[in-house]
């Protein structure tokens, strides 16, 4: 047997699982001591090239309450052509396609290694991609130019058949009819008043379709397209006419005012226009925005320049008047959107904030991208926007629709809850536990947008009574059963069984706590201290988080963005939390804990500590925070770089230092969603705030002569530093009052 | 009497008079005839029925009896109740005579005393004779009753007959005549002079009093009840009874002998009743009739002497005619044989109106000089000045006049008269047209023709040539209008508006801004309140003028705006009065004392007057513009030049009838034309589109696109304008986009299925364009169908012919919600004119549709059953007209007026937020508004009384400016001045105006009584206080208001107010609001339809219109109808081949095309000028006619019908002279 780091490298490997314990301690008792639950990050779709979908439907466990697949860890008897589910111990027949099953000839489900296994489902129609582009028009020129660059060339990266649709707006909101011979036609709508499904549907003359629609068989016949929504080969030039000629909105916005935008209107109509066409069906609502809503539902500032848009201090002074109504229409169209299975994605692209703290709810609910940038006209944007129709080697999307995830377990453990960009599907199940965290009371739980990173945190109960010891050698299993539409259209099914050992607490606290993944378990205790920071009061959550276990995870997690909004805009934390939500482990680590290499003359490139120590004069230093991609040249090697000696050839090597961290950027920079910001700055730049504000500040203004040491750059902060933590930590850890 | 008050009164028409009498009576001789055989069809008729029962009827034939008696004057009033008395007593047939005489007597005694008493004793004698003769009137006493109700025209005739018999007879000739009769020539003579118009009126009186009869109103219930009983069968029961009543009357007067001779002219009135029965009367054109009547007195006593005057002058034809009708009546000619020299003495008649007027007819003079004839020429004369009041009276009873008439004429006849007359109404009537032939003798009665008029009527029921006529009033307008008409002379009345009249501005406004209803108002309250006179002006701001009429000259007065009275803001105007070396001016209005700003100070010279004056048109003319400063402005700021907004229903009914693509069509060129100060210049103007049915669709026409921008607006709840930018536009800079977009609607909803459409929205949303860009201007909306579709200002369709005639019928009117009122609110603050363009196939709601537009001071166009072949015609020339014509939009127009009187109401298409300022979202040249003013205070004579309008409005080109107009009237603190200086046709405007906003609050029927009620007491109170007192049972009417009977009959029977079966809803709601804001000449044709001869054309004048009347029609002739809204052309079953190849190339009448709509173009000169003339009334009109080619017939002649509005209608409209006979019985029972 490997080491358990290598046990949970393979197992994230094959089956996108990460658990905070490998080994769980067999009783409620003792699993609620481990202060740390049983918990998981699981990447639904992990990429697995080596993983051919097969193409069959899986085999399912008979008992209704149940419905496990057929897995590998199930007892198989191959003459009786009888299985057990492993999940309730209900006996099941094998159907007729497996006569020909035996031990020789066993099918891929029941192979140790596909414990990942993909189906796909042959029966339903191939529903087509929808792709609805919603436009802010209340922009610089230079930006919306950018902006319909960008959406015209997206045009060319969607497949043929896929349907667009186009709504714009400003102080109305247009919904464009496309394919339109000699004139164009849009219909408007007044962008201050909101409209349900069913207005809508009528206003934009789209009842025939509702009308033949009728019971369950007819609706496989819905219409493939309509006015608004047509293939994209049908209307290619059309639309990019269409686009062309988009112009900024024409009403006058007079001197000290914002534009009037009516993004909210325009969102929800967005929603009603596919809720009343492509229910059930993946879509993506792409919304670009250009500012905040200004009027109508969802407003989040008055029209007034004079008013800022609320920070946080107007939140905690309770002075955000329009926040509490905003947030709740915007929910009430992320709720909508995720039913029907429609991703929401925003891309805000505003120097100011835009929003994003009142909108989260609409890509975190529906699984949709959010993407902050200052301009339509950055690469950031521009290449960020590219990467959404990223393909993989198939040539299909990465990209999956409407997904519900159900989780099954083993009688002695019951799930809590999940967190990530998912909604509860309020399916009620012997497996739900009645102890909730984060989203919870639910088996199953749907995901309208998934990418292969996209990660949820999933926790669990042991349930199982002190006294009712479980058999040596038994071992605790989970299924994750996701249902999603490939961007091929297909519907497809993805199963991951996985089971863990049991371990007596008390006779075997060893290999339960050698079994402890620590990054893991960070994160999962940071996902959770964010699901709380987003629900409750800041302090609070810091607190709940001290009290709970702490390494030097904690340590940066508590000075992040997702838990301090200090320095931070609203906008700002959602969109951190946001990402740090939906990432896979990898990922969710370097935002907690930014990866600080250093480029010197004295060797390759290393790892460093992030810390102010390690601001040299003469390194250059790489950090990813994952939103940011920084290159800091130290003193000297800036003051070089300043008097060209890169150009020099007899200073070659002075060259290549100074590109080697560039080129690692780079890298960084290609495979990364969403583009991180990319700052090249030196000693005494102001974009070195950025590191400055990451590392540990060891040495601050306040103790920088103590130590006498020549190294490292102070950093001016009352922050503690980790020494500092540390030494406070280990007082209280020792200390029985804590 | 009343003559004689008429004649002073109308002085001028006195001396016209004459003129017209002589000719007049030529002509009647030659005419009459024909005419009279016709009648005696009639009358023969009733004879046969009512000869026996007549007695009975008795209670009818006092009334006759009376009227005879009336020819005393006094006693056609009391007449009435005697008769109603005596029919009880019916039975006294023979002794019927007696009764009359006695009645006549005690009747007469209540009425003229002496009169009567002279005349009852003679009467007596002749009476028995007569009696079947008194049958005959009999029988016009029933028909009174049926008149009222829905009598046949014979019966009506023979009730208004009798009224106006009564009346008119007895009256004027009784008093004065009989006591001069004698000498009556001479006085007569003096009488014409003096009053021949008065004349007029007492013939109408007499008429009047027929129409009275008609005894629907307050007499009327119970003598209809009388006469209801024995009305059908009894009718003729009753003429023949009647008849001997008149005969009584007849004889009764004839007894009196010379005295009673002269009596008879006025018997002649009184008799022209009878006598119609007796039919004599009637053929004879009126005059004639009236001398039968008088003849048959005559006859009985001197008849013979009447008649060889006849036989000097008119004899021969009339006797001609005669004849035939004497042998009918053998029976009768006994007694009528005596009249038979009647007819001589209806010459005589004649000659008596004439020769008091005129003695001229050669023949005539001789008939009065010879015996009796004096007298009663004198009498006739009255009657004949009168006869143009009259003839109302003698209509009234035309239809059982007839008989009665001609009965007279029979007496002359004797045998001879009675055969006639049965014969006679029949022929009669075909002679009708020989009647016209005669008739041109008529127009010569216009003004003295009432003379000869009178007379027949009296024979006849009321001899329609006896009563009033519009045309004779027109054309004596006309001639008389020669010089420009100069509105310098304060109170100076202008001519009427069919008279073609150049004005001179001299410091009043022209008529064709400001016409008032008086020229001389009264000073007091209690005057106007004793009148019942309406004192209003018509006020046509923007009136168009003719190119030889300068336009009001712009002023400018600089920064500090208009020079205005400090106190009551009035502008400066030739009526400021500058003091203190001209450092002040003091208000005309107010009296107020301003100072004059120094810029505008000016020295005046040695008669007070400025020495500026006439270099300034504010101190000079009566009409003129100033330029309105910022001040004037909305938001104090400078308005932008307005829009129009073009909203077109493109549902399934609207593409299928062409509409759709027609309009579109239509707009590239038209779009060329809008309204422009500066011929040269391009327009101002902006224009935008939207189309819709249940949704709407904008369109982005900038001129940067490279295709129109199609934006739709589903969420019709709650309106707004998608776009600013590119949806107004400057036709010029966009026409490529703009031409491209209207060639692709039309194909765009080629295949549209919706048929739902929404109207408020529309509206709204043209409003909010207009809003956004902060301008004023007017939407142009053609729409289809009743909006159903769920919308604000949704409708449901509440047609409901069972609520007409009932309280609730008002409702139909009112809009059916309040939300058009309110979006018409918001429309006018903005300044947003609306023009509505409804082609309806079925009921559309024209009543809350027309909401907005109506108070926007817009138009409604209907074009019901839109047929792009038929219609696109006339649909076309109204949108090129409507879109080009002048307009100025976000108007605020106020009437200040002296102290003393206050406008208090407005009528039109505007809107009111307080209760002095109209404003009007938009007001183009063809819009007028009608003021109505009250007294709040005491006028003085001195210094009259001023009114100065002043509307302040954006022109097409965008400038702010304020248009004055200033009128001066007279003001009077006699009554006969007042009605000295009346203009009818404005009242009927006013009355017109004021009835159909009537009916929006009471049932229908109750305004048609107050209309009635109204006139009544208006004509009441001048025979009350300006007429010479005469026998109440003439009618007398002011000179000025002789039409008023007729046209208000016309207004009364219009389709809004009394509407027929195949009448829709939304037609009469489509009238209502069309006349709102008709102007004068308009309502004038409206409601009495002009009505040409096409027989011979001349180029440069126009023939002269004849009456609208089936009766004035020749069968062989071609006529042309002109309305203001439709013109028809009728064509006679016999016209004339080349009549039919000149207007249509073809020959036979039978292959006349009635579908077509415009005449071919045949290169001939008669084809060119008729559509010459058509052309040119088209051109005169604010909305285009399409032409209606009429068979006689066919059965579109119906419609046709509908606007001979001198005839009963089919709805039930009472006939002019049934009208008029009512109308005598109002004014009488207001009298008693």
């Amino acid at each position: 047997m490997a080491t358990f780091p290598e046990y949970i490298a393979q197992n994230e490997e094959r089956d996108g699982v990460r658990f905070s314990w490998n080994v769980w301690p067999s009783s409620r008792l003792e699993a609620t001591r481990m202060v740390v639950p049983v918990a998981a990050l699981f990447t639904p779709l992990k990429e697995r090239p080596d993983l051919p979908p097969i193409q069959y439907e899986p085999v399912l466990c008979s008992r209704a309450t149940c419905r496990a697949v057929l897995n590998p860890l199930c007892q198989v008897d191959y003459r009786a052509k009888l299985w057990a589910c492993n999940f309730c111990y209900q006996r099941n027949q094998f159907p007729p396609s497996y006569a020909g099953i035996s031990e020789v000839n066993q099918p891929a489900e029941l192979l140790p290694q596909f414990s990942t296994i993909e189906y796909v489902v042959q029966r339903g129609p191939q529903m087509p991609l929808v792709f609805l582009y919603v436009v802010d028009t209340c922009m610089e020129d230079e930006d919306l130019q950018a902006l319909k660059e960008s959406l015209q060339m997206s045009l060319s990266l969607l497949p043929p058949t896929a349907l667009v649709g186009l709504i714009t707006f400003g102080r109305m909101v247009q919904v464009h009819e496309l394919g339109c011979e000699g004139i164009s036609k849009s219909y408007v709508f007044r962008g201050t008043k909101d409209l349900n499904a069913k207005q809508l549907q009528e206003m934009l003359g789209l009842t025939k379709p509702s009308a033949t629609q009728g019971r369950g068989p007819q609706t496989a016949q819905q219409p493939l397209s309509n006015r608004f929504l047509q293939p994209v080969q049908k209307i290619d030039m059309n639309l990019t006419d269409l686009l062309g000629e988009l112009q900024r909105d024409p009403w006058p916005v007079t001197q000290g005012k914002r534009p009037l935008r009516s993004l909210g209107v325009a969102m929800s109509i967005a929603v009603g226009l596919l809720e009343c066409t492509f229910p059930n069906t993946g879509a993506r609502i792409m919304t670009f925005i250009g500012g905040p809503a200004t009027q109508g539902p969802g407003m989040v500032v008055g029209d007034e320049l004079k008013t800022p848009i609320r920070s946080w201090h107007d939140i905690e002074k309770d002075n955000a008047k329009f926040m509490k109504k905003a947030t709740k229409h915007y929910e009430s169209l992320a709720n909508r959107a995720s039913t029907n299975g429609h991703i929401i994605d925003i891309y805000a692209c505003a120097l100011d904030q835009t929003g994003l703290l009142e909108m989260k709810c609409c890509a975190n609910y529906t699984g949709g991208y959010m993407v902050m940038a200052d301009s339509f006209n950055t690469s950031l944007f521009k290449q960020t926007f590219q990467r959404v129709f990223t393909k993989d080697v198939q040539g299909s999307f990465k990209m999956a629709f409407a997904a519900t995830l159900e989780v099954k377990t083993s009688r002695e453990i019951k799930v809590s809850g999940a967190i990530g960009p998912c909604v509860s599907l309020n399916a009620k199940g012997p497996c739900v536990s009645e102890n909730e965290i984060g989203t919870g009371g639910t088996c199953q739980w749907k995901i309208c947008g998934l990418d292969p990173s996209t990660t949820l945190a999933l926790y669990f109960e042991v349930v199982n009574q002190h006294n009712a010891p479980i058999p040596q050698g038994g071992r605790g299993a989970i299924q994750f059963v996701t249902q999603y539409q490939h961007s091929s259209g297909q519907r497809r099914i993805r199963v991951t069984t996985t089971a863990r050992n049991w371990a007596d607490a008390q006779t075997q606290i060893q290999s339960i706590a050698a079994s402890f993944d620590q990054e893991a378990a960070a994160i999962l205790m940071a996902r959770l201290a964010v699901y709380r920071a987003e629900t409750e009061e800041g302090p609070d959550v810091l607190r709940w988080l001290d009290r709970q276990l702490i390494r030097l995870f904690m340590f940066h997690l508590r000075r992040s963005p997702f838990l301090q909004v200090f320095n931070n805009s609203p906008d700002e934390s959602s969109y951190y939390r946001h990402q740090f939500n939906r990432q896979d482990l990898t990922q969710a680590l370097i935002m907690i804990q930014p990866v600080l290499y250093a480029y010197s003359f004295n060797g390759p490139p290393e790892p460093v500590l992030l810390d102010s120590s390690s601001i040299l004069p003469d390194r250059i230093l790489l950090m990813d925070t994952f939103f940011q991609i920084l290159i800091y040249h130290g003193e000297t090697v800036a003051q070089w770089r300043k008097a060209g000696y890169q150009d020099m050839p007899e200073y070659e090597n002075f060259k290549h230092l100074l590109q080697a961290p560039v080129d690692d950027a780079q890298e960084l920079l290609h495979t990364r969603f969403p583009m991180p910001r990319y700052i090249d700055t030196e000693h005494g730049g102001s974009q070195a705030r950025f590191l400055l504000s990451k590392v540990n500040p060891s040495q601050t203004h306040n103790n920088m002569y103590a130590w006498g040491q020549e190294s490292g750059a102070p950093i001016l902060t009352d922050d503690v530093s980790l020494q500092v933590f540390m030494d406070h930590l280990k007082k209280l850890a020792v200390s029985s009052a804590a | 009497m009343n003559v004689n008050q008429h004649t002073p009164m109308a002085s001028p028409y006195g001396q016209p008079q004459p003129g017209y009498s002589q000719p007049g009576y030529a002509p009647l001789d030659g005419g009459y005839p024909a005419p009279y055989a016709p009648y005696n069809g009639p009358a023969s008729a009733y004879q046969p029925g009512a000869p026996p029962q007549g007695y009975s009827p008795f209670t009818s034939f006092p009334s006759k009896a009376v009227t005879a008696n009336p020819v005393s004057d006094l006693s056609s009033p009391l007449d009435l109740g005697p008769a109603r008395g005596p029919p009880a007593s019916g039975p006294p047939p023979v002794s019927a005579p007696q009764p009359y005489n006695q009645y006549s007597h005690s009747q007469g005694d209540m009425q003229n005393g002496p009169p009567t008493m002279t005349q009852a004793p003679p009467r007596p004698a002749a009476s028995q004779p007569y009696n079947p003769g008194a049958m005959n009137l009999s029988g016009p006493h029933p028909s009174y009753p049926q008149h009222y109700g829905p009598p046949s025209t014979i019966q009506q005739v023979t009730n208004q007959m009798t009224g106006m018999q009564i009346a008119s007879g007895p009256p004027t000739p009784a008093g004065p005549g009989y006591a001069p009769p004698h000498s009556s020539q001479p006085p007569v003579s003096t009488a014409y002079s003096a009053a021949p118009p008065p004349s007029y009126t007492q013939a109408i009186p007499p008429v009047s009093s027929a129409p009275t009869q008609p005894p629907p109103p307050s007499g009327p219930a119970t003598s209809q009840q009388y006469y209801g009983g024995p009305p059908p069968s009894s009718q003729q029961p009753f003429n023949s009874s009647l008849p001997p009543t008149s005969q009584q009357q007849f004889t009764s007067s004839a007894p009196p002998p010379p005295s009673s001779q002269q009596t008879f002219p006025p018997t002649s009135y009184s008799g022209p009743v009878p006598p119609p029965s007796q039919a004599p009367a009637p053929p004879v054109s009126q005059s004639q009739q009236s001398f039968p009547p008088t003849q048959p007195p005559f006859s009985s006593a001197p008849p013979p002497v009447s008649q060889p005057a006849f036989l000097s002058g008119p004899p021969p034809p009339v006797q001609g005619s005669f004849p035939p009708r004497a042998p009918p009546p053998s029976s009768q000619p006994g007694s009528f044989p005596p009249p038979g020299p009647p007819p001589t003495s209806t010459s005589s008649q004649y000659p008596g109106p004439m020769p008091p007027q005129q003695q001229p007819p050669l023949s005539q003079p001789s008939p009065y000089h010879s015996g009796p004839p004096p007298p009663r020429a004198q009498m006739p004369p009255t009657s004949m000045p009168q006869s143009n009041h009259l003839p109302p009276g003698p209509q009234g009873p035309p239809g059982p006049p007839g008989p009665l008439q001609q009965p007279p004429p029979q007496p002359g006849m004797q045998g001879g008269y009675p055969p006639q007359q049965n014969g006679a109404f029949g022929q009669v009537r075909g002679p009708q047209p020989g009647y016209a032939g005669p008739y041109p003798g008529q127009p010569n009665y216009g003004a003295p023709a009432p003379a000869p008029a009178p007379a027949p009527p009296a024979q006849k029921r009321l001899d329609p040539d006896a009563i009033p006529s519009p045309i004779q009033v027109i054309e004596d307008d006309k001639a008389k209008s020669t010089e420009p008409f100069t509105t310098g002379v304060r109170g100076q009345a202008p001519p009427l508006v069919t008279t073609n009249f150049q004005v001179k501005d001299q410091g009043n406004a022209s008529p064709r801004f400001i016409r008032c209803t008086a020229y001389n108002m009264p000073c007091t309250a209690d005057m106007a309140k004793q009148s019942q006179v309406p004192l209003a002006a018509v006020i046509k701001p923007l009136a168009t003028l003719p190119p030889d009429e300068t336009p009001p000259y712009v002023v400018d007065h600089g920064e500090g705006g208009p020079i205005r009275c400090n106190r009551c803001k009035a502008y400066m105007c030739p009526y400021m009065q500058f003091i203190e070396g001209g450092r002040r001016f003091q208000c005309g209005f107010c009296s107020c004392v301003t100072e004059v700003p120094p810029h505008y100070f000016q020295h005046l010279d040695h008669t007070g007057k400025r020495v500026d004056c006439y270099d300034r048109p504010e101190l000079s003319l009566g009409s003129y513009e100033f330029l309105a400063t910022v001040d004037y402005c909305k938001n104090n700021k400078l308005p932008q030049p307005p829009a129009f907004v073009f909203l077109i229903d493109v549902s399934y009914n609207a593409v299928k009838s062409g509409m759709v693509s027609i309009v579109c069509q239509e707009l590239k060129t038209l779009l060329d034309y809008l309204p422009r100060e500066n011929p040269e210049m391009d327009s101002v103007v902006r224009v935008g589109f939207v189309t819709y049915n249940k949704v709407l669709h904008f369109y982005n026409v900038k001129s940067s696109l490279a295709q129109p921008q199609m934006l739709v607006v589903s969420d019709v709840s709650d309106m707004f304008v998608p776009l600013l930018d590119g949806f107004l536009v400057n036709v010029n800079e966009s026409r490529l986009v703009i031409e491209s977009l209207l060639d692709q609607i039309p194909e765009m909803f080629a295949d549209t299925r919706e048929t739902e459409t929404v109207f408020g929205p529309v509206i709204q949303a043209g409003l909010e364009a207009l809003k956004a860009a902060d301008c004023a201007g007017k939407l142009f909306v053609f729409h289809t169908s009743l909006p159903i579709a769920e919308a604000p200002g949704k409708l449901k369709n509440r047609e409901d012919k069972k609520l007409i005639g009932t309280d609730k019928e008002k409702s139909l009117f009112q809009p059916q919600v309040g939300f058009y009122n309110n979006l018409a609110k918001e429309c006018v603050a903005q300044g947003c004119c609306v023009d509505l363009f409804l082609f309806p196939n079925q009921y559309v709601d024209v009543a809350t549709l027309g909401v907005v537009p109506v108070s926007t001071g817009g138009s409604v166009y209907k074009y019901t059953y839109f047929q792009a072949q038929s219609d696109q015609e006339r649909f076309l020339n109204d949108l090129r007209r409507d879109i080009q014509k002048p307009v100025g939009f976000d108007a605020v127009m106020r009437v200040r007026t002296s102290t003393g009187i206050r406008a208090t109401d407005f009528y039109g298409s505007f809107f009111m937020s307080n209760t002095t300022d109209v404003e009007l979202a938009g007001l183009d040249c063809d819009k007028a508004i009608t003021v109505e003013f009250k007294h709040d205070d005491k006028l003085s004579e001195e210094t009259g009384a001023l009114m100065q309008c002043a509307m302040l409005y954006t022109s097409c080109s965008g400038q702010r400016r304020l248009r004055i107009h200033n009128m001066a009237v007279n003001c009077c603190s006699q009554l006969a001045d007042l009605y000295r200086n009346c203009e009818t046709d404005t009242i009927i405007n006013f009355f017109s105006k004021y009835a159909f906003r009537g009916i929006l609050n009471n049932p229908t029927k109750a305004v048609r009584d107050t209309l009635v009620n109204q006139c009544a007491q208006i004509l009441a109170c001048y025979r009350k206080n300006c007429a010479s007192p005469s026998s109440a049972g003439q009618l007398i009417l002011p000179e000025c208001m002789k039409l008023l009977p007729v046209y208000l009959n016309c207004v009364l029977k219009s389709d809004v107010l009394l509407p027929g079966a195949d009448v829709s809803l939304d037609d009469r709601a489509y009238l209502r609001q069309l006349i709102s804001c008709m102007d004068v000449a308009e309502t004038h044709v409206f409601f009495y339809p002009r009505l040409l001869p096409l027989m011979k054309l001349e180029s440069g004048s126009l023939p002269v219109a004849v009456r609208d009347s089936e009766e004035r029609l020749s069968k062989g002739g071609v006529y042309l109808l002109e309305t203001g809204l439709h013109l028809f052309l009728w064509v006679g079953a016999s016209a004339q081949q080349e009549l039919l190849l000149n207007i249509f190339g073809t020959q036979s009448f039978s292959q006349i095309d009635p579908s077509m709509t415009s005449l071919p173009v045949l290169d001939n000169p008669f084809s060119q000028r008729l559509r010459e003339i058509i052309d040119s009334f088209r051109a005169q009109r604010s909305r285009y006619m399409k032409l209606m080619v009429v068979k006689q017939e066919d059965r579109a002649e119906l419609i046709f019908r509908h606007f001979l509005v001198e005839d009963k209608s089919a709805s039930g409209g009472a006939s002019y002279v049934d009208f008029l006979c009512h109308m005598h019985k109002e004014i009488r029972q207001l009298l008693s």
